[in-house]
């Protein structure tokens, strides 16, 4: 099973065991992961699930859709390895992966 | 704002016209209630039009699939025989009791000055009402109605005005071709040069920019100079990673919508984490005569669906009947049999 480590804003970090086919968004709900708050469910339509990638992971998680970069322009304090977490689906190939929460969604 | 007139006097007003609120009109027109829906948004639908109106929805029975749009325009043509009064961008602000435990009147007023007098309040809030998502920049709150605003309530507000525009989306780009002609100098703040609004705004504010009319920036907020509520400069973090101070005195973000519970809080209600518990037999809240339908509401086993709402609407219409003809006895009939309702629906 995939692992994947959830740093704080405040450098807190907590790893966890994620599914293959679910998404990031919803390993972090699912295991109490605090820092996501996922109002949409999923949809990619409220951009609280917003992430930073590590960037040693950004070229394997890759870039945003279209729809994706759209809700971004939502988010607080966009970076270019800002992603939002219900849009990056866990596979064997994200082992290991480091996201970072921000301090704030929405 | 409008002057104030003579109340409205109807059956029921219902807060709000999302799915819930929609329904909540077809199942009291079934028994002659006549209803008033009030939406600070522009158009009925609530979250299905605002936040998802090409998604599919897979779970309305009846439906494999329909688009949250498609759900809201069904639900019109469905409650267009009851001939629904409809009061868009107003802000239902107040709530008060002007009956009695038995015969239940309430005054309802609204932000734009309107005010109904009716038997009933649905509250079909939902997540609340849609408001304008603020911006993440420190200390924007002193600024906010004296040089933020969130919206363009009167074009001349801006004249004169150097202005920042900030987002991508379809209000900043038409406010910017708004609003050229009238402010002294615009300028248009985005986070990346891909704008989400209609391609023919995008292509005129390309035009504007290309003319020299207008300045186009590409970067995010990260700071507000002024004092008193006057904006003097906006910093801007451009995507090189420098800081340029825009020369700026007011500013108009569009940051998109979210939900927020708004004035419901003030109505005297019981509240439950921003939730009106209701009991689930009529759906009513504590106080009698106000029912909360949909997502608004809190219960045991309550689950935020489409059609645990559409249920609930039908439920509270029968109690609601009780208040408006508190001397009519109720026959529950089927629509596909009974004469009677098919009047109503204008296909006997
Ligand atoms: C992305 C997404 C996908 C979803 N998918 C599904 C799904 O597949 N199936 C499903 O069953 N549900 C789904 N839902 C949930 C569903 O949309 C809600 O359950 C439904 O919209 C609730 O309807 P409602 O009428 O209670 O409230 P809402 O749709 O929230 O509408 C409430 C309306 O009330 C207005 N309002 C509130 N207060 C005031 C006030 N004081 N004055 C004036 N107006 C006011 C608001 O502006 C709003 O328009 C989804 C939700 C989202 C966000
Ligand atoms: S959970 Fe809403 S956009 Fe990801």
């Amino acid at each position: 099973m995939p692992k994947i480590s959830f740093i704080d804003f405040k450098g807190t970090e907590r790893t966890v065991d994620a599914q293959v086919g679910s998404t990031v968004m919803e390993t972090a709900l699912r295991n109490g992961v605090p820092g996501i708050d996922a109002e949409c469910g999923g949809a990619c339509s409220c951009a609280t699930c917003h992430v930073y990638v590590d960037p040693a992971w950004q070229a394997a998680v890759g870039k945003p859709s279209a729809m994706e970069d759209d809700m971004l322009d939502f988010a607080r304090d966009v970076q270019p390895n800002s992603r939002l977490s219900c849009q990056i689906k866990v596979t064997e190939a994200l082992d290991g992966l480091i996201v970072r929460t921000p301090e704030k969604q929405g | 704002m409008t002057e104030p007139t003579a109340p409205i006097q109807t059956d029921v007003v219902i807060v709000g016209a999302g799915p819930v609120g929609l329904f909540a009109v077809f199942e009291l027109g079934l028994l002659d209630i006549k209803a008033h829906l009030v939406d600070i948004l522009d158009r009925p639908g609530g979250q299905c039009a605002e936040l998802y109106p090409e998604k599919p929805i897979y779970d309305i029975p009846g439906f494999p699939v329909v688009s949250g749009q498609g759900l809201v325009d069904n639900l019109m043509k469905q409650i267009e025989p009851f001939g629904p009064q409809f009061h868009f961008n107003e802000m239902v602000e107040s709530l008060e009791s002007i009956g009695t435990a038995e015969r239940p009147r309430f005054r309802v007023k609204t932000d734009g000055g309107l005010t109904f007098e009716c038997a009933c309040v649905m509250i079909a809030a939902g997540g609340g009402s849609f408001q304008p998502k603020k911006p993440p920049v420190e200390g924007i709150e002193a600024y906010e109605g004296s040089s933020v605003f969130y919206a363009v309530r009167k074009k001349e507000t801006f004249r004169g005005k150097k202005l920042l525009i900030v987002g991508g989306g379809d209000s900043a780009l038409d406010w910017t071709l708004n609003l050229q002609p009238i402010a002294e100098r615009i300028t248009l703040l985005h986070r990346r040069d891909d704008f989400r609004a209609a391609p023919h705004s995008v292509n005129a504010m390309r035009e504007l920019v290309a003319t020299g009319k207008i300045d186009l920036r590409i970067g995010q907020l990260a700071g507000l100079e002024g004092a008193d509520g006057g904006l003097t400069a906006v910093k801007a973090k451009l995507s090189d990673g420098s800081v340029e101070t825009l020369d700026v005195n007011m500013m108009l973000p569009f940051f998109g919508l979210t939900m927020k519970l708004g004035p419901i809080a003030n109505w005297g209600l019981n509240l439950h984490e921003n939730l009106v518990p209701v009991d689930t037999e009529k759906f009513e809240s504590n106080h009698p005569g106000i029912f909360a339908i949909g997502d608004i509401n809190a219960y045991p086993g309550k689950l935020k669906l489409i059609l645990s709402g559409f249920h609930e609407a039908a439920l509270a219409a029968q109690k609601a009947h009780r208040y408006v003809y508190p001397d009519k006895r109720l026959l529950f009939q089927y629509t596909t049999s009974s004469t009677n309702l098919q009047r109503k629906l204008g296909v006997a």
